[in-house]
């Protein structure tokens, strides 16, 4: 593979498909764009066969300089590997639930979607400050086209709030950007991520990438867009928005804030906590009281990338790795659980969970499978949503069990308004005869979940496959953020053995 | 390849058959593939726990499959075989594979049936998992495994909305032990930096006298890690305050509340416990705190056990108490007497619940104990099952001699207690001997209302519909009157796969004591046990030791408890109600289970729903949106000319943005 730009092929596939796009009928919009995400989809599975685990931090590299310094750069590690992978793999799910429901604008529609994978493959692969910028922000414009066009009722709303919240954060980023180019001298991404800034200089930039990072993830209290967004989006939407476009915030902490102001994020972390654990009590709660079945699962992607942000400020391993395994997951599960919606969405045209009721009994494989996401995102063992879920507050448990504690409460909320939901959705009685009448699973849709739902068993069941490929990248950003590591609050000490148990009654005595 | 592969995968193998292929696979087809898997199970466990019995068994692990390795935390899949596991083996297997064969009775009439045989498979294989495990989280694995296939059995008649509410509430409440098992293997883990079980216990003893903080709080090292683990067992093991999801489980089939609610599910913290019990031991203050909320349990559930008409529920609140006294054994340093509680229960309780089960079925899903009566002599076979398992549970038996099964057992765990010779050893005992009484009381109090006196059905709605459908079915001339209670309704007895379980469960709460009572508790268990479970030798010598009125207290409350029972319920049936009526609001306090339900609904369902509707109207919507987004909106359509403008073309506005910061940006670079 050495040498072959297989990253720029991988952008150029779905862009070239968008051009073609936009000017073909319905019928033939559909069969291309399905076309180009299936063969980025297979250029992604060449480019993980192909990548060396534990070899070269940045594989892949491509580097065109363009003009004066600014430069077309590419390349990955492990981290962003899986995130492509993950984008990849989402877009031909998402061509397919657009396959039916979408029927004005179609050719639009589709170059939207394509001009999109291309943008989101683009963040995770840039290795050029400005470049990254560009893919980071341009990204978002086909998704307000995206709510705005094809959207619900209310999609006007939705998008000017989801303007309004991402063009304070980008400005910000931006300023830092220009700010650290003149520092340091280069715009390298990977050059920048060893440089070390003045620390009273980090904060403020640490602030500025919070802004636009806390924006994307979302984090409490800058979420309220989600949810507007989610709910006027259309299913394919909802699926990239909460499956790749969340993650952007999270591999912006994982590729800016931490590696390259250690410092500030030490610093920072206590607000982090503060955060995350108001958004994970608060936002499980509102999920329970919701009568959307979007609004409510967008409401549990708050709830769960705040898992995420405390696994990343855990500042060692298991926080970070189970930090990117919550955005996989999460990535997986919420998609799955977003077009379960849209499946039913579909034939009935409502998302008011009252609507629904005993669909176990007309739609037994979409109550499977509708398990089977209400479970991992509840975090089940051997579904993929607990390993990440585990080790993450794995991680912020060794700094500190106060966070841990108020984040875990999240396993008992989650179950809470994940079963609700699927009691109302799926058990009870037939009580309308509209939604008794709908049919199961037919073959397109099956098509869709089924890899999906493996994906989930073989993160839950066989994570390896998933923890290998960033392992070195984790552990070198783990050694790069040792010197800034807080202390946990654990303490411990270890007293003198002899004065064990012993002395206390016979029963303990004779138990050594 | 190791038979403990096929026991523990078969099961998921049939559940996977099963469930997958449903209706298209039929009834027939779906019922033998489980229950086949259940039963080569059971026949491969046998051998095993025979091997530990006879002394020659090797305790080994069988590696799987890799699972996680993150930094220095690492975990496998992997099954371990030790005199433990083989215990928990021949129950769990023994117990399902007769549940599997009673439900091909049971269930006949059930549309659903291969989903209920896959859930039950499913159940099965969770429940060999977290027996089999080898380090923390697969056991969690297992534990949450049996919560999944729990809350589908508990929903199964998922149309019936009180089935489906049970099934949340099972789910949610253990999620609340859930969360302390997790804080306890993430505390384990910083502590030990490993979360393998044989290392932790080989460890353990030198953590004694360590400090650690949680909460900001200093603390015991495994003192707080053992009360954490065990907040996850008393979850899962029903104990007081996180007990109440246990009777509302009662919801689901009969045959699911004999295997998971009462012989293996229940039991997971029990053996939580004792296969942590090295490391539980280093700990006085946690092992106290397990003895107290045994006694306090057994105690509270023994009560409401007496009160109850629902029969099920009579025995759901004793299999609480019975968990009780099993936490309480493990409490004071006797876990062995634990196990061999949990083994004995295993059969008598299952055998009460499917005893239970034969009876529900013999008279069309009533219930109510109050429409039962004199049905010893329709369905004599139940009959002297349930006695059988009345016996087992009310510790019959004479000193030296011979017993029915919780004779040895439960007796064994008083001794222990009183020889503990602790302050809550002595609670503990004390405890279990006024709950001995209560227990023998309510086990037969459900012996006379339901076997004796006479029929009182004909008040039952579920019996008037049978009799009122069968007199449509044949046609027959109106309505008959008849005098004796029956309505005219004759119940009968069930069939031979359903009495089948039952004849060898009742051969198991008779004879399951008196066999195995010399390898689980005497001064040689140690042999048998093989340090699979902290074997204190010194604590049997004292139990040897106990005064003789000890040995004997056990058995004089149950006749007691008996001689009460019979003349409340046989002697003079009018007794009842003038003493509850004597007793007034404490006997309401206890009729209404201690009022938890009602308390827990105003302390933390309502609340949480208040909240969440206030956090959502109040907070996203009232404050962060209206000075959010929204407040800018408007602060820009005050302040400038160009509000419509911008408010259209953002979109325009936005990309003008991003081009001038780049432009910005290039032209930064240039100059340098």
């Amino acid at each position: 593979m050495a040498g072959f730009p297989i990253l720029s092929l991988m952008l150029a596939v779905p862009l070239l498909g968008a051009l073609v796009c936009l000017l073909a009928d319905a019928r033939t919009a559909r069969l291309i764009a399905l076309g180009a995400t299936l063969i980025d989809f297979a250029l992604g599975v060449m480019l993980w066969c192909n990548f060396d685990v534990g070899g070269a931090q940045w594989q892949f590299t491509e580097n065109v300089p363009l003009f004066a310094g600014f430069s077309w750069k590419l390349g990955t590690d492990g981290i962003a590997l899986l995130l492509i992978e993950l984008s990849v793999f989402l877009m031909p799910v998402c061509i397919g639930a657009s396959w039916k429901s979408i029927d004005k604008r179609v050719g639009e529609y589709m170059a939207a979607f394509l001009l999109m994978e291309t943008l989101m493959i683009g963040v995770f692969t840039a290795q050029d400050l400005f470049l990254f910028y560009i893919f980071f922000e341009a990204g978002l414009i086909p998704m307000y086209l995206i709510i705005g066009i094809w959207g619900g009722a209310d999609r006007i709303y939705a998008s000017y709030k989801f303007f309004l919240y991402t063009l304070l954060g980008s400005v910000l980023m931006l300023i830092a950007m220009l700010w650290m180019a003149n520092e340091a001298g280069t715009t390298d991404i990977p050059t920048l991520m060893a440089y070390d800034f003045p620390a009273g200089a980090q904060k403020w930039l640490w602030l500025a990438f919070f802004a636009s990072f806390a924006v994307k993830m979302p984090m409490w209290p800058f979420h309220t867009w989600l949810p507007d967004a989610h709910v006027q989006a259309p299913t394919a939407g909802s699926v990239i928005l909460a499956g790749v476009l969340l993650k952007m915030g999270g591999y912006g902490f994982i590729r800016f804030s931490l590696p390259m102001f250690p410092e500030a994020s030490a610093y920072f972390a206590p607000l982090i906590f503060v955060l995350s654990m108001i958004a994970v009590v608060v936002t499980s709660l509102i999920a329970l009281v919701q009568h959307d079945m979007k609004k409510l699962i967008a409401y549990s992607s708050v709830a769960h990338m705040a898992i995420v942000t405390v696994g990343l400020f855990a500042f060692n391993v298991q926080g970070l790795e189970g930090s990117m395994i919550v955005m996989l997951s999460h990535g997986l599960v919420s998609g799955a659980l977003f077009l379960s919606v849209g499946i039913i969405y579909d034939r009935l045209h409502t998302r008011e969970i009252d609507r629904y009721g005993g669909l176990a009994i007309n739609m037994p494989k979409y109550a499977l499978f509708f398990m089977l996401f209400t479970m991992a995102s509840v975090g089940l063992p051997a579904t993929s949503g607990f390993v990440g879920e585990f080790l993450a507050l794995t991680g912020i448990y060794q700094l500190s069990s106060w966070v841990a504690l108020v984040c875990g409460t999240g396993i008992i909320l989650g179950a809470a308004y994940m079963l609700y939901l699927y009691r109302r959705v799926i058990f009870g009685d037939q009580k309308n005869a509209d939604a008794a009448a709908m049919p199961d699973l037919d073959l397109r849709e099956m098509l869709m979940v089924v890899p999906i739902a493996l994906a989930v068993l073989w993160m839950g069941i066989y994570p390896e496959s998933f923890l290998a490929p960033m392992r070195k990248d984790i552990a070198t950003l783990d050694a790069r953020l040792s010197h800034a590591r807080p202390q946990g609050d654990a303490q411990l000490t270890i007293g003198k053995p002899a004065a064990a148990a012993t002395h206390e009654t016979p029963a303990h005595e004779g138990a050594h | 390849m190791d038979p403990i592969l096929f026991i523990v995968f078969l099961p998921l193998l049939a559940a996977i058959i099963a469930g997958l292929g449903n209706r298209a696979l039929g009834n027939l087809a779906a019922k033998s593939v489980t229950t086949g898997a259940l039963f080569i199970g059971c026949l491969l466990s046998w051998p095993i726990f025979l091997g530990f019995l006879a002394g020659h068994g090797e305790a080994h692990v069988v590696p799987v499959l890799n699972w996680v390795q993150s930094g220095s935390l690492r975990f496998d899949w992997a099954l371990r075989v030790d005199t433990l596991t083989a215990v928990m083996l021949v129950v769990v297997t023994s117990v399902s594979a007769l549940v599997h064969l009673y439900s091909w009775g049971y269930m006949a009439e059930d549309p659903d049936q291969p989903r209920f045989f896959a859930y039950l498979s499913l159940f099965t294989f969770a429940m060999l998992m977290l027996v089999t495990a080898d380090n923390l989280v697969q056991m969690f694995f297992g534990w949450e495994g049996v919560g999944l296939a729990s809350y589908l059995l508990i929903g199964f008649w998922f149309k019936k909305p009180s089935a489906s509410a049970a099934a949340i509430k099972a789910f949610v409440v253990n999620r609340v032990g859930d969360l302390g098992f997790m804080l306890g293997i993430f505390g384990t883990f910083l502590v030990f930096n490993t979360v393998s079980i044989p290392e932790i216990l080989v460890r353990a003893p030198a953590m004694a006298g360590s400090t650690i903080h949680f909460l900001g709080m200093e603390w015991s090292t495994m003192t707080i890690l053992c009360v954490l683990l065990f907040i996850g067992a008393m979850g899962k093991s029903a104990q007081l305050g996180l007990h109440t999801w246990l009777p509302d489980a009662m919801e689901g089939p009969t045959p699911v509340s004999a295997l998971i609610h009462a012989a293996t599910m229940v039991t997971a913290g029990v053996f939580m416990v004792c296969r942590l019990s090295p490391m539980f031991a280093v700990s006085p203050a946690a092992m106290a705190f397990v003895t107290v909320v045994g006694a306090c349990t057994l105690f509270f559930a023994a009560t409401i056990g007496t009160t109850q008409w629902d029969i099920k529920r009579v025995i759901a609140y004793s299999t609480c108490s019975q968990l009780g006294y099993m936490f309480v054994a493990a409490g004071v340093g006797a876990p062995g007497a634990a196990m061999f509680h949990l083994f004995t229960h295993a059969f008598f309780k299952a055998l009460l619940f499917l005893g239970a089960g034969s009876v529900i079925h013999a008279m069309h899903h009533e219930q109510d104990m109050r429409f039962y009566g004199g049905l010893r002599k329709q369905i004599p076979f139940t009959f002297w099952a349930m006695m059988a398992g009345t016996l087992a549970i009310t510790g019959v038996g004479i000193v030296d001699v011979f017993g029915f099964a919780g004779f040895y057992s439960k007796d064994s765990i008083l001794e222990a207690a009183y020889a503990s010779a602790s302050e809550s050893g002595r609670f503990g005992f004390w405890m279990g001997i006024i709950a001995a009484l209560l227990t023998s009381f309510y086990s037969w109090r459900l012996i006379f209302l339901t076997f004796y006196g006479k029929p009182r059905w004909a008040g039952s709605e579920h019996i008037q519909h049978a009799v009122h459908d069968d007199h449509h079915g044949h046609a027959t001339h109106g309505h008959d009157h008849h005098d004796d209670g029956t309505a005219g309704y004759h119940p009968h007895e069930s069939p031979l796969n359903m009495l089948i379980p039952l004849a060898l469960l009742s051969f198991g709460a008779v004879f399951a004591g008196f066999i195995f009572h010399h390898a689980f508790i005497s001064e040689g268990a140690g042999e048998f046990w093989k340090g699979s479970i902290a074997f204190a030798e010194q604590l049997i010598h004292h139990m040897h030791g106990v005064p003789g009125w000890v040995k004997w207290a056990p058995f004089t409350v149950m006749a007691i408890g008996f001689v009460t029972a019979y003349q409340f319920y046989i002697r003079s049936p009018e007794t009842p109600a003038r003493v509850a009526a004597q007793l007034g609001g404490l006997y309401r306090f206890v009729y209404n289970k201690w009022y938890f339900d009602e308390l827990y609904d105003w302390i933390f369902v309502r609340p949480a729903f208040w909240l969440g509707e206030k956090f959502w109207k109040w907070g996203d919507i009232g404050l962060i949106d209206r000075f959010g987004p929204n407040g800018a909106a408007w602060m820009v359509s005050q302040g400038s000319r160009v509000a419509h403008r911008f408010q259209t073309g953002y979109l325009y506005s936005y990309a003008l943005v991003m081009l001038l910061g780049l432009t910005a940006a290039i032209s930064w670079v240039m100059v340098h």
